[in-house]
């Protein structure tokens, strides 16, 4: 049905028309809107002799409720590359799928792995562009032929490199325990045992972390995505399946009785085979 | 990237378009708003794609230049269009046939802090990079791919019909890159469809 009154065809991209009508809303139902559903988050990372390990919390909250118990944080980007995402899990959803997609096109047009710095750069262009409206801090690690690398990127497109970097509400307990222990050059084993510390200091101080923690190892030689690294004690015991095998209830008696069945009728249909 | 100041060509632009249209723009202070009965015809040429539509533009009553000899500044629109206060009908005079009853208090609405940087994000990004060529290679370098533009530009299909814009997105190098304008508010997906003739009038200026 051709509308008279579209005049031109609707710009692509993001749509403001409901801007006025979201204002005029505000204040009218309050109660009902359902908050969208941030990953409250203890997101850290750090920079060990053969690479970059990341860690993060695996709980997605939307104002009071846990919305994920198993939500996952770390996401890719690249082969060399990964991110973790803090802030509104859609818009970290989103925007690390935009990049890994403009970083795949790159690497498919140049034959190349991409560098950290092409992602960090590409990240901080889009999010300025919008100036904080889409919330996502983001740790990005990742190993390339310069060396290995951490940034963080706020969600006013602000970037910071460091050796150790926490983002998210958990931040400031995770901080601590790295800013605690961290030294240069560390090893492996001593990497992913400050990581995870520094996500159980979130997890145990922050309301808004919890549930199992994720770690992932980035090195030259490829990628170890632990998933989880270590379970939280008070995992719920429900079973999501209720499947039982063979032999679970016992047999008390068992009786065997053939069904007789006798001809009825018999008809004779020829099959046509030429 | 750094931002260089290329006040030489944009002056020289904005010259050219006051004696060509002998129009002035003013701004209302109070009110942020440009008026001009003819501001609504201005602001849908301005359009980027829009075709070159020289021969059909005799029905007006100024010469019928086209708007296309602007240079990139004065295309960056410093408001939305608000309805109230500039009635885009013609005669000045809200059209309540088109778009319904004018009410101050339903016009004087907050909009969204990103629509205008949103609007004016491509001329803007232009605007910058065209200056800085200039400044690094001299005039001739953005000059022909503002005429290489020009030209992609006219590559359209009909008005109501979804166009590639291939030339242009290769020109402007978005064929190899993914933004939210590809994946939201797709125009070949919109639900809206436009009556073909109304829109190829309004495009042509006729309506």
């Amino acid at each position: 049905m051709a509308l008279s009154n579209v005049l031109h065809a609707p710009a692509a991209g993001f749509n403001f028309d409901h801007a006025a009508r979201n204002a005029e809303l505000e204040g009218l139902f309050d109660a009902q809107i359902p908050k969208p559903v941030k990953t409250g988050t203890t997101i850290a990372g750090v920079v060990f002799k053969d690479g970059v390990v990341l860690g993060a919390d695996t709980r997605a909250t939307s104002s009071e409720i846990v919305a994920d118990k198993m939500c996952s944080k770390i996401h890719y980007i690249a082969p060399n590359i990964y991110c973790c995402g803090a802030g509104t899990a859609a818009d970290t959803e989103k925007t690390t799928e935009l990049l890994s997609s403009n970083l795949t096109i790159f690497s498919l047009n140049s034959g190349r792995n991409p560098r950290v710095v092409m992602a960090v750069n590409i990240l901080q262009e889009m999010l300025y562009r919008y100036h904080g409206q889409i919330g996502a801090s983001l740790i990005l690690g990742g190993v390339d032929c310069a060396g290995n690398h951490l940034y963080t990127v706020g969600p006013y497109g602000s970037v910071n490199t460091m050796p150790y970097l926490a983002m998210g509400s958990g931040d400031l307990a995770a901080l601590g325990i790295l800013e605690d222990g961290y030294k240069p050059d560390l090893e492996l084993d001593k990497a992913k045992e400050l990581v995870r510390a520094a996500i159980h200091a979130g997890v145990m101080n922050d309301l808004a972390s919890g549930n199992n923690i994720d770690i992932c190892v980035l090195t030259r030689e490829g990628v170890d995505h632990i998933r989880p690294y270590q379970v939280s004690q008070y995992k719920d015991k429900r079973k999501t399946k209720y499947k039982y095998g063979a032999g679970t209830t016992a047999v008390l008696t068992e009786k065997v009785v053939p069904v007789k069945l006798e001809v009825v009728e018999e008809t004779v249909q020829r099959m046509d085979t030429a | 990237m750094v931002v260089l100041k290329g006040y030489g060509m944009l002056r020289h632009s904005r010259t050219i378009m006051r004696t060509a249209h002998g129009r002035i723009i003013q701004r209302a202070s109070k009110y942020r708003i440009v008026h001009d009965v003819d501001l609504y015809r201005m602001f849908r040429i301005e359009n980027a794609t829009q075709p070159d539509v020289r021969v059909f533009r005799t029905e007006s009553a100024r010469d019928g230049i086209t708007m296309n000899s602007r240079g990139l500044r004065s295309q960056l629109k410093d408001s939305v269009p608000v309805a109230g206060l500039c009635p885009q009908g013609a005669y000045g005079i809200q059209d309540c046939l088109r778009s319904g009853f004018s009410s101050v208090k339903n016009e004087l609405l907050p909009s969204h802090p990103l629509e205008l940087s949103e609007k004016n994000f491509q001329p803007n990004k232009d605007k910058m990079n065209f200056s800085t060529l200039r400044n690094i290679q001299g005039l001739h370098a953005p000059l022909k791919l503002q005429m290489e533009y020009r030209a992609a530009r006219q590559i359209q299909r009909l008005p109501f019909l979804p166009s590639s814009n291939l030339a242009l997105d290769t020109l402007r190098g978005n064929d190899e890159s993914i933004g939210f304008e590809d994946i939201l508010c797709d125009p070949a997906q919109s639900e809206m469809m436009g009556e073909p003739h109304l829109m190829v009038e309004y495009n042509l200026g006729l309506l």
